[in-house]
């Protein structure tokens, strides 16, 4: 299995090298589930994570993976940007290329800056998309991808034949792009529901299907992942008001009451609650998404060790070393 | 060298070979063959065509001397084998006031290298809230002719009427950079699937179309002259083509790069394709290419927009939007155009030289290779093979999407008024 250089996009993989993370996460999972808490895979490595955008959760997330695998880890939280004048992410790359990063976990709120960062030349090695702009993030979308098939589906397999639908502001989510393009690639059937103002032009041409209204098929799917949204976007007039949004889009009792047996509610936080989704949907026992928290640690475990160590080397025997 | 000097063996666009004397800077024959004792230069049937007339260029100066000036913007205009480039007002200060546009007027005259016409601002500041003082840029040295706002659109309907209405006066036109700002705040590229894909805000097809399609209908409603800058989309093409059936006065331009490139190069991230308008799809290269072909688009113009390296060496969103393109424009156009069949060689040249010249009222450029017309000319190497190089060119700036393109079509020597301001390719200085 060839694993990509960086991580920037769902796009860098293939089915094979998009379950070899999930299969290594899985092995990551069972291993600290044990005694281990702690693999040698990367000790000597420094692991830097650059964020030009406040994430606690993500940044923690990242941070936890690499230590888990004994690396050093830096947060480099840069507020600049060339907009406001602060430092260039330029001069960020070439600074942390200096100080000697072996990976850069970028979180960045413009589309596409760790693909510049990776394509530039300023810095040498892998760059793990943590989130950009309205574009991708793809450590999100393999971790959903864990998560719903550790539910529903037996060790190592695909996804085929779920139906899962993406609720909410598709437009502006890097979550939803990432996991429409993942899913799908999975096996998956993907339904995207929102509202026409919160779909992107050209989504016809996208592996997944469309529908305005949550209302008419809700019973056909096997997860069900809604997406916050956020407040400016209505003053931004994409819907007239959250309690409008919340009524035709919310996920609530009601609806989940009409979910079919055994299908689950993911949400890739941090949640409004009340708006997207109720506390009784948030927290019901078809509800992930604690899971998805944990499991957000074992994929980005993976995707450092398959980027940083570049091959499959067997983890139960290291684990024994 | 004499005053007076004779090119032998020229080729011209109709293809026809021909002779042409210079006394002056002036032609002062075609064709004849007695010369007498007069020097002759032997143009090795090479093409001999008036040097190129650009509507649409950013000079920078004043304000922004770190990405071009008069100089390097004029240096880079020959290299191309411009002999006049009309330079657009958004600089700092704006170019809406007699004195800012006869500074840049007087620059150009300094360098001597080709005329540089200063487009007047159409409203103070480029603000687009009260007529920039239009008259007096008219009746000043710089003899103003075109206004625009380009890089903002005149985008109230009362006002753009008022300016229609007021260039009536010195027969000026109104250059309009079309574009709604509601329909495209923070826009990054073109809307459409691509841009879904990456992210990337969109600049859909419609905020050009509809801005477009509302100034030709006031153009028909007062009877003014109006121009398109940068026509970009299929629709706007079918707009034009149906305001010219209909008899509205209205001229478009084209650049190069919308000729030739398409959105789907910001996959990459790159913002060197970072440019406003945005690069459309295949199917809108093609409307253009037909748009040329069929005169709906009247010019080629290069919006050449030179940017700092720190303006192109970042992110996409905060990057600058803009090309630099008079150096590359015939090469690129020449390849779009007439290498791909749209048009004949004669109707690039026209489109690059008289009739810009005309929508912009430059009166002497106007009738092309005629006895009495400065001699303004370029000798043009068309079976020569180039490769563009962002690091040799004369402009300040090197944001060019075309590097390392391998094209055709070089431009070797320029004569402005009789002077070679560029001779086998060494400019003159």
């Amino acid at each position: 299995m060839k694993f990509p250089r960086h991580l920037l996009s769902i796009g860098d993989l293939n089915q094979e090298s998009a379950l070899a993370v999930l299969d290594t996460a899985k092995e990551l999972a069972r291993i600290s589930d044990g005694q281990i808490k702690k693999l040698p895979t990367l000790r000597g490595r420094t692991v830097v994570n650059l964020f030009f955008e406040d994430s606690t959760r993500t940044r923690i997330s990242f941070e936890t993976a690499a230590k888990r695998l004994s690396a050093d880890v830096i947060n480099f939280a840069a507020k600049g940007s060339s907009v406001s004048k602060g430092e260039s992410l330029k001069d960020t790359a070439l600074t942390l290329q200096a100080m000697g990063a072996d990976a850069v976990v970028i979180r960045h709120h413009a589309s596409g800056a760790p693909q510049r960062l990776a394509d530039a030349g300023w810095i040498a090695g892998p760059v793990i998309n943590a989130g950009d702009g309205t574009h991708e993030h793809p450590t999100q979308a393999l971790l959903d991808a864990f998560t719903i098939r550790q539910h529903l589906k037996r060790d190592n397999a695909n996804l085929d034949g779920l139906k899962i639908a993406i609720i909410g502001d598709i437009l502006h989510s890097r979550v939803a792009r990432s996991n429409i393009f993942l899913l799908s690639m999975l096996g998956a059937s993907v339904t995207v529901i929102a509202p026409p103002t919160l779909l992107p032009v050209g989504i016809e041409s996208w592996p997944c299907s469309v529908s305005f209204r949550l209302e008419d098929s809700i019973e056909e799917f096997d997860a069900i992942m809604t997406l916050r949204i956020q407040r400016e976007r209505m003053e931004e007039a994409f819907f007239p008001s959250e309690r409008e949004y919340s009524r035709y889009y919310g996920l609530n009792g009601d609806r989940l009451a009409q979910l079919k047996d055994g299908a689950i509610v993911l949400h890739p936080g941090p949640m409004n609650r009340g708006v997207e989704i109720d506390a009784k949907s948030a927290d019901s026992v078809r509800s992930v998404i604690v899971d998805q928290v944990t499991n957000g640690v074992f994929i980005r475990m993976a995707v450092l060790y398959l980027l940083l160590s570049g091959t499959s080397i067997n983890l139960s025997e290291e684990a024994k070393a | 060298m004499s005053n007076s000097f004779k090119l032998v063996n020229a080729r011209l666009a109709s293809n026809e070979r021909t002779s042409l004397t210079v006394e002056s800077g002036v032609i002062t024959s075609i064709g004849e063959n007695s010369s007498g004792s007069m020097e002759e230069i032997d143009l090795k049937g090479k093409l001999l065509c008036p040097s190129f007339v650009d509507l649409h260029t950013h000079l920078r100066e004043p304000g922004k001397e770190d990405a071009e000036t008069v100089a390097s913007g004029t240096r880079a205009a020959v290299r191309g084998g411009f002999g006049a480039i009309f330079a657009m007002p958004n600089t700092n200060p704006v170019a809406d006031t007699a004195g800012v546009v006869e500074q840049v007027h007087s620059l150009g005259i300094e360098e001597g290298r080709c005329d540089v016409l200063p487009i007047g601002a159409v409203t103070r500041g480029q603000e687009g809230k009260q007529l920039a003082e239009i008259l007096a840029m008219a009746h000043s040295r710089a003899n103003v002719r075109v206004f625009s706002d380009d890089g903002h659109c005149v985008s109230d309907s009362l006002l753009m009427r008022r300016a229609l209405e007021y260039v009536k006066i010195f027969d000026g036109v109104i250059a309009q950079h079309a574009q709604d700002p509601e329909l495209t705040k923070d826009a990054q590229m073109n809307e459409g699937v691509i841009s879904s894909r990456l992210g990337l805000k969109g600049w859909p097809a419609v905020a050009e179309e509809a801005i477009i399609a509302r100034d030709v209908l006031l153009a028909d409603h007062v009877g003014s002259r109006l121009h398109i800058c940068h026509v970009s989309t299929e629709g706007s093409v079918e707009i034009v083509r149906w305001a010219k059936a209909r008899g509205i006065q209205v001229t478009a331009e084209v650049t190069p790069h919308h000729l030739l490139l398409t959105d789907d190069l910001a996959s990459t991230f790159n913002p060197i394709y970072k440019v406003n308008p945005p690069l459309r799809t295949e199917r809108d290269v093609h409307a253009l290419r037909d748009g040329v072909a069929d005169g709906t688009i009247d010019i080629v113009a290069t919006d050449h927009a030179p940017h700092p390296l720190e303006a192109k060496e970042c992110e996409w969103p905060a990057a600058a939007f803009g090309m630099i393109g008079l150096e590359s424009a015939f090469a690129i156009a020449y390849h779009s155009l007439v290498k791909s069949g749209s048009i004949s060689l004669q109707t690039l040249i026209a489109a690059m030289t008289t009739k810009p010249a005309v929508i912009g009222g430059l009166s002497d450029r106007m009738s092309g290779l005629t006895v009495g017309a400065p001699a303004c000319l370029a000798v043009i190497d068309l079976e020569r093979t180039w490769t563009i190089d962002r690091e040799k060119v004369e402009s300040k700036s090197s944001n060019t999407p075309f590097h390392g393109f391998e094209v055709e079509g070089l431009v070797e020597s320029v004569l402005y008024r009789g002077q070679w301001v560029m001779r086998d390719g060494v400019i003159r200085k």
